[in-house]
């Protein structure tokens, strides 16, 4: 089994390696077909383990020592367990389907080598994230992700908003990392390991108040790279970056490796369930408070990327209240839908000449018919339709916030699922409906490549019965390790008001967003120069927030520090040695007149300075000595 | 009256100093290479002393070795004196002044 | 008491001898009063029982040596005076004093501290040529070999730059010159002058 995890481990870095060798060449076809194949290999590998796993068993393995210093010991481990397995198979299935339809989508740009190498390098950098057997490991992925995400992010650099996109993203995350590499620190210093069983044999043996701080730290560590609020600014500006890439990494499984962190350490948290309150708390919010920017938005992929965000929120609310199994199985599910909605919207992309704007499209489903059926299936699964995948995780954390008693989370939630359905049907429709408007614009669309719409299909049939097939072998495979809670309803009629409820809620929702947008597009003045209806389009004004309270004053910090303390005291410093340096030169310029006498004369004198310093530190040398016998 | 090492060792300073003086004041090439004869003498004295007083042969050796070295000092030295005055007709150290800084 | 007044004596005529090489500004006295101080010197060898260093010094440095520099002044205008510019002669002095002054002191410190042992000790029963031969030709033979090439090699060199047409530096030219020099001389001397 060990080589299975190994292939799974090292598969992408090779493909990766093999497309970075090529990657100041223009396109070659293999290197992406090779990556592809390397990352299908994973993913047999990865799905081989899972089988192993549904037996009962789990892997672990010690590659190599790391650090090992004193009583810090720390191994290059991996471990397979039903985690991490999940986690394996939702990267490996989405990361192969992306490779292959980036394929298609990348075919005329020129940095196509370059796309696959790092593509593939974040595969590698996720495994190492969900497989590592300890805190440092995961860090090291955690780490690795975020490099790739920030190469991807700003991959098309001649693009200032891309570089900026990927700058801010990088700098928000290295914030959050920070925090999270003092929860490490703490963990290591209070337990002296970072093995993930050891420290959580031992985590509930320690005060409570180191818990609680370990846990805080940790979470904000998770909240930057799952773009929680206030760090969640970069994750819209995200977007960026090429279509597949916001699929892969800032839908499906980099953005979600901080709800993998929450459920990993879920020992830590089940100590300290105050910390998941306010999680769960922060959760609802975030959830709530993109559903409303995704509202309004102008921008495909920003609305989807909102809709993602929203999403996370979901996954920590269920992750807050304990209910770990539900958060990792929301992950999964979500990852299904969440990518293939991208990818669908990277075709639309694609047809509509790189035009983000839904107001200007329409219509495209005569043109776009495979499209328009795997993006409506998407939103469905999203909006939490039955029998989608959406359904059965997203109402499961509905339930949970139900049973666990926090009414107000629940309706939060509520209301939140009926934004979903609202803000991913408006998109739909104002992309696939009514008329054509962007023929004023001299755009004639045409359908994908086939065979990305069949690298697509698999994400469409996952996203459809992901919830049905799955969830009880998920379940009972899964809660060997974590917490095993049901969530039961126990009056039925309340269970059934509730789930046919929701269901009515949120039909109702899709049907109010057909009716206002499928037809033909009446831009309502007034709402739209209403408070609300700014306050949401311009993100709450936070990015304007964070510029005038961060950027702006650091600016001017920089700049104070560039022209008061740079130029004048340390460049003139620097201006100031050279001067002495070159004065004494100009001064003893005349020493050197070529005489070879007074040459000699200096040698001689060189060599009394030197003898005299020969006798003083051999006396010196000497008393000290002696004073010490 | 006993002559020690330390007699010897004084003279031998007072014949390097002699030498030293040479060296730093002497302007004409060919009295330069008199002082540094002078200095090498003055090391040899107190080689042959030190062999002595302390009954072993290596300051000799020693001794022996500085004169081979300063024979071929000198001749080489001379040949390129020879050749400087051929070229220039000068022996004046201050006159070469080619490595003016 | 013999031997205190000879090395009193010698000392007093070495310094005496020096002196005057160093101070005149006759360039004969100077090389006549050096002879005298290197035969003086010599008398140091015997007393001190080096019998063989002695002989040497006189045979190499009185008899060799000098009769070099006597040849080689004689390509010199040795009746030319050399300015000597007297510049600052108290620091002069009080220099050189210093610098003997401290090599000894350095050189002498360990002696007298610690006890050296002889590598080679002193055998009475053999004479001093005797035994600075078998020394010399054992233990020394290496550096003994090196210096007899060392010599070999300065003599040549001493041949070469003193008979050879050397009087034009390759440095000193300018391009030109270099190669005209090139064009009127055979490939042969050329390579020989770039040596």
């Amino acid at each position: 089994m060990e080589v299975y995890l190994y292939i799974a481990l090292f598969a992408p870095l090779v493909g990766s390696l093999f497309a970075g060798l090529f990657g100041a060449y223009p396109k070659m076809l293999f290197t992406g077909v090779i990556a592809s194949g390397l990352l299908f290999a994973s993913f047999v590998s990865s799905a081989i383990l899972l089988n192993y796993v549904l037996a009962g068993h789990t892997v672990h393995v010690e590659m190599m020592t790391w650090i090992a210093a004193g009583d810090l010991y720390i191994p290059f481990g991996f471990v397979v367990d039903q985690v991490s397995v999940t986690m394996m198979m939702v990267v490996s299935v989405v990361s192969t389907v992306v490779h292959v339809y980036s394929i298609g989508y990348m075919a005329h740009d020129k940095g196509f080598n370059r796309f696959f190498s790092y593509l593939s390098a974040f595969v590698f950098s996720m495994m190492v994230l969900v497989m590592s057997d300890n805190f440092l490991g995961l860090f090291i992925g955690w780490e690795g992700v975020g490099l790739c995400s920030w190469l991807l992010i700003g991959f098309w650099y001649h693009k200032e908003s891309a570089t900026w996109a990927a700058n801010e993203a990088f700098i928000m995350n290295r914030i959050a990392d920070l925090a999270m590499l003092i929860g490490i620190f703490m963990m290591y210093w209070n337990l002296g390991s970072l093995q993930y069983d050891v420290v959580f044999a031992n985590v509930a043996t320690l005060p409570m108040h180191i818990i609680t701080w370990i846990g805080i730290f940790l979470f904000i560590g998770a909240m930057g790279k799952s773009a929680q609020f206030p760090l969640h600014t970069w994750l819209a500006d995200a977007m960026e970056g090429p279509t597949p890439v916001s699929a892969l990494i800032h839908a499906a499984t980099m953005v979600t490796a901080g709800v993998y962190l929450v459920v990993r350490a879920n020992p830590i948290y089940s100590e300290i369930p105050d910390v998941g309150n306010a999680i769960a708390s922060l959760g609802a919010f975030v959830a709530m408070f993109a559903a409303t920017m995704a509202l309004v938005n102008r921008d495909m992929k920003r609305i989807i990327a909102y809709s993602t965000l929203s999403q996370l929120g979901y996954m920590f609310v269920a992750a807050g209240l304990g209910a770990y199994w539900v958060a990792l199985f929301h992950l999964m599910a979500h990852a299904f839908f969440k990518a293939l909605l991208f990818l669908g919207a990277g075709n639309v992309m694609h047809a509509m000449h790189d035009e983000l704007d839904p107001f200007k499209m329409g219509g495209l489903k005569k043109s776009m018919k495979v499209t328009w059926i795997f993006m409506t299936l998407a939103s469905v699964a999203l909006a939490g339709i039955y029998p989608l995948a959406g359904f059965f995780s997203k109402d499961l954390i509905l339930e949970v916030a139900f049973v666990e008693q926090h009414y107000i989370l629940y309706t939060v939630l509520l209301l939140t699922a009926g934004l979903t359905a609202f803000y991913s049907f408006r998109l739909v429709a104002l992309i696939f409906h009514g008329n054509e408007r962007h023929l004023e614009h001299g755009i004639h669309p045409h359908e994908a490549y086939s065979f990305m719409l069949y690298a697509m299909a698999p994400l469409a049939v996952l996203a459809v019965i992901a919830g049905m097939v799955f969830k009880t072998p998920y379940y009972l495979m899964v809660t060997n390790l974590l917490p095993a809670m049901t969530y039961h309803i126990h009056n039925h009629t309340t269970f059934w008001i509730m789930t046919i409820g929701t269901q009515l809620f949120v039909i109702a929702a899709i049907t109010y967003a057909y009716k206002k947008y499928a037809k033909a597009v009446k831009v309502d003045k007034k709402v739209e120069s209403g408070l609300l209806y700014q306050l949401l389009y311009n993100q709450y004004y936070i990015p304007k927030i964070y510029d005038e309270v961060f950027s702006k004053p650091y600016l001017k910090l920089s700049k104070l520090a560039w022209k008061e303390i740079d130029l004048k005291i340390v460049d003139a410093t620097v201006d100031g040695i050279a001067n002495v340096i070159y004065q004494t030169g100009e001064k003893t310029h005349t020493m050197q007149n070529g005489n070879l006498s007074s040459m000699l004369r200096w040698m001689v004198i060189g060599l009394v300075v030197l003898l005299v310093l020969a006798v003083a530190f051999t006396a010196g040398y000497n008393a000290v000595n002696l004073q010490a016998m | 009256m006993e002559i020690t090492l330390t007699h010897y060792l004084v003279l031998s300073t007072v014949l390097f100093a002699i030498g030293l003086i040479g060296v730093m004041r002497r302007k004409n090439l060919l009295m330069l290479f008199f002082a540094t004869e002078i200095l090498l003498n003055a090391v040899n004295i107190g080689m042959a002393a030190i062999s002595h007083y302390r009954g072993d042969y290596t300051g000799q050796m020693f001794a022996f070795f500085i004169i081979a070295i300063a024979a071929s000092e000198v001749a080489v030295g001379l040949g390129l004196l020879i050749v400087w005055y051929k070229r220039t007709g000068k022996i004046d150290l201050d006159q070469m002044t080619s490595m003016r800084g | 008491m013999f031997e205190a007044i000879a090395f009193y004596l010698f000392a007093a005529l070495t310094i005496v001898m020096f002196t005057i090489t160093v101070m005149t500004s006759q360039a004969l006295y100077a090389l006549t009063a050096m002879a005298a101080g290197m035969i003086f010197i010599s008398a140091f060898f015997f007393i001190l029982g080096a019998d063989f260093l002695g002989a040497i010094q006189i045979i190499v440095y009185t008899g060799a040596v000098m009769a070099i520099y006597a040849f080689g002044m004689m390509f010199f205008d040795t009746t030319r005076n050399v300015i000597e510019k007297r510049s600052n002669p108290r620091f002069v002095v009080v220099l050189g004093a210093l610098a003997a002054v401290l090599v000894v002191f350095i050189v002498l410190a360990p002696i007298v501290t610690t006890n050296l042992n002889a590598n080679y000790p002193i055998d009475l029963a053999v004479g001093n040529s005797q035994a600075i031969g078998m020394v010399l030709f054992t233990k020394y033979l290496v550096p003994f070999e090196l210096a007899a090439v060392m010599l070999l090699v300065a003599m040549i060199a001493g041949i070469v730059l003193a008979g050879k047409k050397m009087d034009k530096s390759l440095t000193l030219m300018t391009e030109e010159d270099i190669a005209l020099m090139h064009d009127s001389f055979t490939h042969e001397a050329t390579q020989e002058e770039a040596h």
